[in-house]
């Protein structure tokens, strides 16, 4: 048994700590997260330029990762820097379906930073359940349209393309669609989220759409995609705590009160510590599912469930507990900690909730 | 034992309701139902309309013009007024400076500065922290030295809330370094438009404009506004706190949270179903509930024992409010699933006509939720109330 990473992920590692240290200050993540796009689109560039992207593909189609190491490896190392450009949410999961489905031309720009493609399967209603969409795609003379709505899909502002998940007229099993962003009978309305970045709802009356995969048959893939980006956050989550975790130590060693220094304090010293206790629970569920990645479906969901829900109730705790433990500058703009614990908290929103998983665990 | 309000406490309450239903103006309530800063204009003409009814001084004795209700009485004002969406009284002069003027100040002070309270004439805010000086409060360093019929103050105040909109501000100074650090403090009240003072906004994590740090440079301050003696200032920072009981647990604020988390767990669906038959969520809700009922009746038991005699028992309910309070909101996010992360408070700007994402109520819930985390933290925190509890409760 090794726990050691491989020379090349730390080398990946080390890459993104350098780059977040010399070229992402966090004024350029508040910034960028202030915008309609709601990211920087040159420190994207500069990742895919780094290889970042192709770390999260496996040789086959282009990239020179994909393993669930690769990108529990990758995504701990961007959470530790609260990176936020959109990594997972336009090139992870929609990568891995269009390469599934043998779009690899587009997985090559995708790759290389050119496109970006988001992935809308959230309906009002069904919230993280994306099993069962209620937007139906009709064939017209050869030609798919889809009509319906979807939720928050996040960083869809300025994409290339969208897939969007949907039901036919002849099949109630899940088919994905792949829609040009310029297409005609789709309309967009764009939001800021809480944790500093874009989201958008989507109208679709009618909108043109090329068939991904068959008909009716794309539960699996989809899952495999969920799955990947439900690690990928899992991991990001960490890396957040760990950075979290880091900060309140500082702080704990440095503030005085009453004479000495928070850190002396035993009651503290005792809530950190349990802090601390917690967060390696998460970085073992995390490992769990990065090994079970790949392994058959059953053995995946369980593990993947259990990492999503241990990351959304330790995530809440951390979050709030380190918040408390700085008292009143841990409730300010100025101060790095509380851009980290909004993130961290809304992890637990995207990709079924710990409720979600755990249900989902319990009946697996 | 008798657990059931009076016939004159139900009469009281229904006096109550009526005159929100006709005087709260309903936009008004719908924002401070969804977590929405309340405008200064707002808060102006809600205190106006107390005042004229009496009611804005609900909490002060007869003598003082109070409306000289027993804790029950303010107990089913406080929890109406939070269900229909009445916005918060401003406790920085009215519940905070008002019972220490009465307890310690001058026959002038309270003459002076009592009905200026009421009328709208001044707006205070509190300045206690110092960058320094957090939950060891005692440990301030502003000075305040005597100089002819002065006092000049230097030094730094933090966390000074709605700050920005106020005319005056009650001070703890030190006139006192040589000996133990309570011995040393003063309480001073400051006129904000005297030269030397600066204050710059502090932005909070949620974005919002809430609190401020307060710069004195050579602040000369008559010192017919030092409040009772020099030195004595912890000894009525501390009464303060100990009379600072009724509302504290926030249970009025808690049970508006709770009858808007039901709503909404019926409307909010996952599945295709509503969250309420989600028996995860129904549980959380549950253990709310529970933990809702047990701290009305906590808060009605202390109030009852303080009508017996002062006690350290307000610490209790504010670990428990505070955190039941966040609670509240912490569900309330959950409830929203993936639109919790929706930060769409343009919704509420007058005129706007565009979609909305979350429920129109819930725009600025996540904001929110980020932003109730300071009620663990400010007032003393709980931990500090913890302090006094192992130390006047336990006699640890």
């Amino acid at each position: 048994m090794d726990f050691q990473p491989t020379e090349e992920r730390r080398m990946v590692a080390d890459m993104i700590a350098k780059f977040v240290q010399n070229d992402y200050p966090m004024k350029v993540r508040l910034d960028a997260g202030a915008t309609d796009l709601g990211y920087s689109p040159s420190a994207y560039m500069q990742m895919a330029e780094l290889g970042l992207i192709g770390a999260m593909f496996d040789e086959d189609i282009g990239g020179f990762g994909g393993a669930g190491f690769d990108i529990a490896t990758l995504f701990t190392e961007l959470g530790k820097g609260l990176v936020n450009e959109p990594l997972s949410d336009t090139a992870l999961a929609s990568g891995f379906i269009l390469a599934k489905t043998g779009h690899l031309g587009l997985v090559e720009q995708i790759i290389s930073g050119k496109k970006r493609v988001a992935l809308a399967l959230i309906e009002n209603g069904a919230d993280y359940d994306w099993t069962m969409p209620e937007t139906l795609a009709e064939l017209l003379d050869g030609a798919w349209q889809l009509t319906g709505s979807k939720t928050s899909v996040k960083f869809f502002y300025g994409v290339d393309a969208v897939i969007v998940s949907a039901r036919t007229s002849t099949s109630d099993g899940i088919s994905l669609f792949l829609i040009n962003a310029s297409a005609t009978g789709m309309t967009q309305h764009q939001f800021q989220t809480v944790d500093g970045g874009s989201a958008c709802d989507i109208e679709l009356n009618c909108a043109s759409a090329i068939l991904l995969g068959l008909e009716g048959c794309s539960y699996e893939t989809l899952d495999a995609a969920a799955a990947r980006s439900t690690l990928a956050i899992c991991a990001e989550a960490l890396g957040i705590m760990d950075s979290i975790k880091s900060m309140t130590v500082d702080y704990l060693r440095t503030r005085q009160q009453f004479g000495t220094v928070l850190g002396k304090f035993q009651a503290l010293q005792h809530r950190t510590a349990q802090m601390l206790l917690e967060i390696e629970q998460a970085k073992s569920a995390v490992t769990n599912a990065a090994k079970d990645l790949d392994a058959p479906t059953d053995e995946r969901n369980r593990a993947i469930s259990a990492a999503k829900y241990s990351i959304g109730r330790i995530g809440c705790y951390v979050a709030e507990e380190a918040i408390q433990l700085h008292g009143g500058i841990g409730m300010t703009w100025e101060y790095d900690l509380g851009h980290f614990a909004k993130r961290l908290v809304m992890i637990d929103h995207e990709w079924g909730d710990q409720d979600h998983h755990l249900m989902r665990y319990a009946q697996s | 034992m008798d657990l059931n309000f009076t016939a004159k406490d139900l009469a009281f309450r229904k006096e109550v309701i009526d005159f929100l239903e006709e005087e709260l103006p309903k936009d008004v309530a719908t924002l401070v139902k969804a977590d929405i800063a309340v405008s200064k204009e707002d808060t102006e003409f809600w205190h106006m309309t107390l005042h004229k009814r009496g009611w804005l001084t609900y909490s002060w004795p007869a003598a003082f013009g109070g409306a000289d209700w027993d804790p029950v009485q303010q107990f089913i004002f406080e929890k109406e007024c939070a269900a229909a969406g009445a916005p918060r009284i401003l406790p920085f002069g009215l519940k905070m400076l008002a019972p220490v003027l009465m307890a310690f100040g001058s026959k002038e002070q309270q003459d002076h500065w009592l009905p200026r309270m009421c009328d709208g004439s001044d707006w205070w805010c509190q300045g206690y922290s110092e960058p320094g000086s957090g939950s060891d409060l005692a440990s301030l360093k502003t000075t305040a030295v005597k100089d002819g019929d002065d006092y000049v103050i230097n030094g730094q105040k933090t966390w000074t809330t709605l700050g920005q909109h106020a005319n005056m501000i009650f001070c703890l100074v030190r006139t006192d370094a040589t000996c133990k650090p309570q011995a040393g403090i003063s309480f001073i009240l400051v006129d904000l438009a005297t030269q030397g003072i600066d204050m710059r906004s502090i932005r909070t994590l949620d974005g919002g404009h809430e609190v401020n740090e307060v710069f004195f440079t050579d602040v000369r301050v008559p010192s017919s506004n030092l409040v009772g003696e020099e030195n004595m200032g912890w000894t009525y920072a501390k009464y303060l706190l100990a009379h600072e009981r009724n509302g504290i647990a926030n249970v009025g604020i808690s049970n508006q949270k709770l009858s808007r988390l039901k709503r909404l767990s019926l409307t909010q669906k996952r599945s295709g179903k509503p969250l309420a038959e989600d028996p995860l969520f129904a549980v959380r809700l549950a253990r709310l509930e529970i933990e809702l009922r047990n701290l009305e009746t906590t808060n009605l038991r202390v109030l009852d024992g303080f009508a017996k005699g002062a006690g350290p028992e307000s610490s209790m309910l504010k670990i428990i409010g505070s955190e039941l309070e966040q609670n509240f909101d912490d569900l309330t996010r959950r409830a929203l699933g993936r639109h919790a992360q929706a930060h769409t408070p343009e919704v509420f700007e007058p005129g706007y006509n565009g979609p909305q994402v979350a429920p129109k109520n819930m725009a600025n819930q996540s904001a929110a939720y980020f932003n109730k985390r300071k009620v663990s933290i400010y007032g003393g925190s709980n931990e500090i109330q913890k302090n006094i509890i192992t130390k006047m409760i336990l006699e640890l």
